[in-house]
């Protein structure tokens, strides 16, 4: 536990650049440039000077930045303290590294939009938001990011809000993460109520692992209170990493641009709740039950976003789906108590998947705002840095050796093999049909004949270098980044070291993929197809992505509407408004006959007051 | 005041003045008739004090009158005023017609 003042620059510098944008920022454009990206990477550099001091330190050794006391409620004290582990080196790292390359794309990307000062004030917010959640010490502070992530998703995915399904997705976005929200912080009320029961008034970190032994006997309502909180944790998880049932808002978030989804992808948001499970291992490692939830969810997202992402046409529908079924693929390992594997996996996914959105939005630069696979191809001799750079992601995301997906993938696999086998044959299919859907996306839009339309043809051309160069720098992060020891560096050694035949399995199933992709989809285009026609009602029902949002409108929202409805329409005018009508109306409808006394006349005011003289004077002489 | 007149004698004769009083504030329709059985009502209360005062030998009684006297000076100046004032704007006297505080 050594004292620094240092982490808390990390959080500052992108957040000194909101104001910036927001007060000068529309009045500078050319200084947004420098200044957007400029702050992140330097946020980035001294995440990179914090990091090597956290080596310098023993084994186990934490940084710890005390910015000022924040809550300090009777018993209870949560702190504004930011804390540099191992875990959140890596993480702090991974946001700033991969932001400040998507920030340095969006220059290029978002360039002459009305919007700019504004899109890179959200950018930064979000690094802001993103950086406090992973540095957090306690659970409270962690809950800040945690909804600030969420409201700058909401901000930039209906950044051009002119059109109004780019605003219901990112309404859609927040609304669902809300659910998840409400899960989370009812885990954080019984955690606190919990430890504060035992006269332990805190939700920081450390302090819930020191008092591991109090949670372990605890119940609430007879259940165990770990595997609860760590249920309801996990629906926060749910909401924010996009799993199975609240994973619906992640695809509809490639309504923002581009390099925002990059960002909710791969850097920042949806990898919210795969940190936070692996922050609070220790309490999950207390409820098995509830791991195995978070394997089986994982496992089954893993392999249903991929059966999904194999009937796309939209380039960035693909890829957000490929995110939905990797991030199963680190709950998955952190169900099977493979933490190091799932972070490392969120690093390496982090780099090929920013690539691949960033490579995607780079296509969709050069042909003028397309974006249906269908009416691309051969793109390869036209736009061939981003061919290589996404060739090598679509590799790496594949799980071809040795690239980074196949390192962090099958440690996964091997560990849930370990586990539970069941999960691990789900994680080889949903590796074979990754592999699938990657080469899918490679061959229709790099490979074959153009089936570009007509002003597509003339507009195709190479995006400028400040775009190009991120995503070299990302691709070999994608390429070599499998080689980063993050599970050693997270003091998961034991679990590196899958067996060879495990190894050239997951190998053969990826190049399977790869190869069936290129034999349906550039040598035999006609045979998907046929294929398609002979699945017939099947086909369509993945195609249409199992109708789930249909299926939460019609069991959720529509029965919500209508609720509202009658009490909009019923209950508001008719109750409401009737009880408090009718309270005037009974007033004025009775006092018709009451203020008939009302006479006016001082005679009858007087008789009444005889009367009531003679009254008082009759009870007190006759009693 | 005869010497020999018992207080009871007082009393009723303020009793029967009081009871005309209230009676002609009550039934009379002219203002300044119920102006003046107010009068009589308030001299009745009057011979009341002094009677008390005189039976009692205390002069706390005749002290009240003299209040009294003063009070009922200065409301029949006031009252008379805004009787002037009421006439001058509606041209009646009558109470039944001055009943602009009714519903």
């Amino acid at each position: 536990m050594t004292p620094t003042t240092a982490l808390r620059w990390i959080v500052l510098l992108p957040a000194a650049g909101v104001f910036f944008h927001v007060f000068v920022g529309r009045r500078a454009i050319a200084a947004v440039k420098v200044v957007g990206p400029g702050l992140v990477g330097a946020a980035f550099a001294v995440a990179v000077v914090a990091a090597f001091r956290l080596r310098a330190l023993p084994e186990g050794g934490i940084l710890r930045d005390h910015v000022y006391t924040w809550i300090a409620a009777g018993p209870f004290r949560a702190d504004a303290v930011l804390r540099l582990d191992a875990l959140s080196a890596v993480m702090a790292l991974v946001v700033t590294g991969v932001g400040f390359l998507i920030h340095v794309y969006s220059v290029g990307y978002m360039s002459g939009d009305r919007g700019f000062a504004r899109y890179f004030a959200y950018l930064n917010l979000f690094t802001t938001a993103m950086l406090i959640l992973v540095l957090a010490d306690n659970l409270v502070l962690l809950f800040v990011g945690w909804e600030g992530v969420g409201l700058c998703s909401y901000l930039l995915i209906g950044f051009w809000y002119e059109k109004p399904e780019n605003a219901a997705a990112g309404k859609k976005a927040f609304l669902v993460n809300r659910i998840g929200d409400a899960g989370f912080l009812l885990g954080l009320f019984v955690l606190v109520w919990t430890l504060g029961r035992h006269g332990f008034w805190t939700l920081d970190v450390a302090e819930i692992e020191r008092h591991l032994d109090v949670l372990r006997t605890a119940t609430i309502g007879g259940w165990p209170v770990p595997v609860v909180v760590g249920l309801l944790l996990f629906m926060g998880a749910t909401g924010k990493s996009a799993q199975l049932p609240l994973y619906v808002w992640l695809p509809d978030a490639m309504a923002g641009p581009t390099p925002v989804s990059a960002l909710i992808h791969a850097a920042t948001m949806v990898t919210a709740g795969v940190y936070m499970i692996a922050r609070l291992h220790a309490l999950y490692a207390l409820a098995p039950a509830a791991l195995t939830v978070v394997a089986v969810v994982g496992a089954a997202t893993a392999l249903f976003a991929a059966v999904i992402a194999t009937a796309q046409t939209d380039i960035k529908r693909v890829l957000a789906y490929s995110t939905v079924s990797q991030l199963g693929y680190m709950f998955l390992g952190l169900g099977v108590g493979a933490t190091g594997a799932a972070v490392f996996h969120l690093v390496t996914h982090a780099f090929f998947k920013a690539l691949l959105f960033l490579g995607a939005g780079s296509v969709i630069h050069g042909l003028g705002g397309e974006q249906d696979m269908q009416r691309m191809g051969g793109l390869r001799e036209r736009m061939p840095v981003t061919f290589w750079t996404m060739a090598a992601a679509g590799l790496a995301i594949a799980g071809v050796p040795p690239l980074a997906g196949f390192f962090s993938k099958d440690e996964i696999v091997s560990s849930a093999f370990r586990e539970m086998p069941v999960l691990g044959v789900v994680g080889l299919v949903a590796a074979a049909l990754t592999a699938y859907y990657t080469g899918r996306l490679l061959c229709l839009t790099f490979l074959g004949r153009s089936r570009l339309s007509h002003e597509a043809e003339h507009h195709v051309h190479e995006s400028p270098p400040v775009m190009t160069l991120p995503l070299a720098i990302l691709a070999v992060g994608a390429v070599a980044g499998g080689f980063l020891p993050v599970p050693a560096l997270l003091g998961h050694r034991g679990e590196a070291g899958a067996p060879l035949a495990l190894m050239a399995l997951a190998t053969g199933l990826a190049v399977g993929g790869l190869w069936l992709a290129y034999q349906l989809h550039v040598v035999h285009p006609a045979v998907p197809a046929q294929v398609a026609a002979r699945l017939g009602g099947f086909y369509q029902l993945v195609r249409d992505k199992f109708r789930v949002d249909e299926l939460y409108d019609a069991v959720v929202i529509r029965p919500l509407f209508a609720a509202a409805d009658v009490a909009a329409r019923g209950i508001d005018p008719k109750l409401i408004d009737g009880t408090v009508n009718g309270t005037g109306m009974l007033v004025a409808a009775t006092s018709g006959v009451w203020r008939r006394l009302q006479t006016g006349n001082v005679q009858h005011y007087a008789l009444f007051f005889l009367l009531g003289a003679l009254a008082l004077l009759g009870y007190y002489v006759g009693r | 005041m005869p010497p020999g007149a018992p207080l009871t004698w007082y009393l009723g004769l303020s009793a029967v003045v009081f009871a005309i009083g209230t009676v002609g504030v009550l039934v009379r329709r002219n203002i300044i008739v119920i102006f003046m059985a107010i009068e009589l009502m308030l001299n009745a209360v009057n011979l009341t004090f002094v009677a008390f005062a005189r039976s009692l030998g205390s002069m706390d009684g005749q002290v009240i009158v003299f209040f009294v006297m003063t009070v009922a000076a200065a409301e029949a100046a006031v009252g008379l005023a805004i009787i002037l004032a009421l006439f001058r704007n509606r041209e009646t006297t009558n109470a039944d017609e001055l009943v602009t505080l009714r519903w």
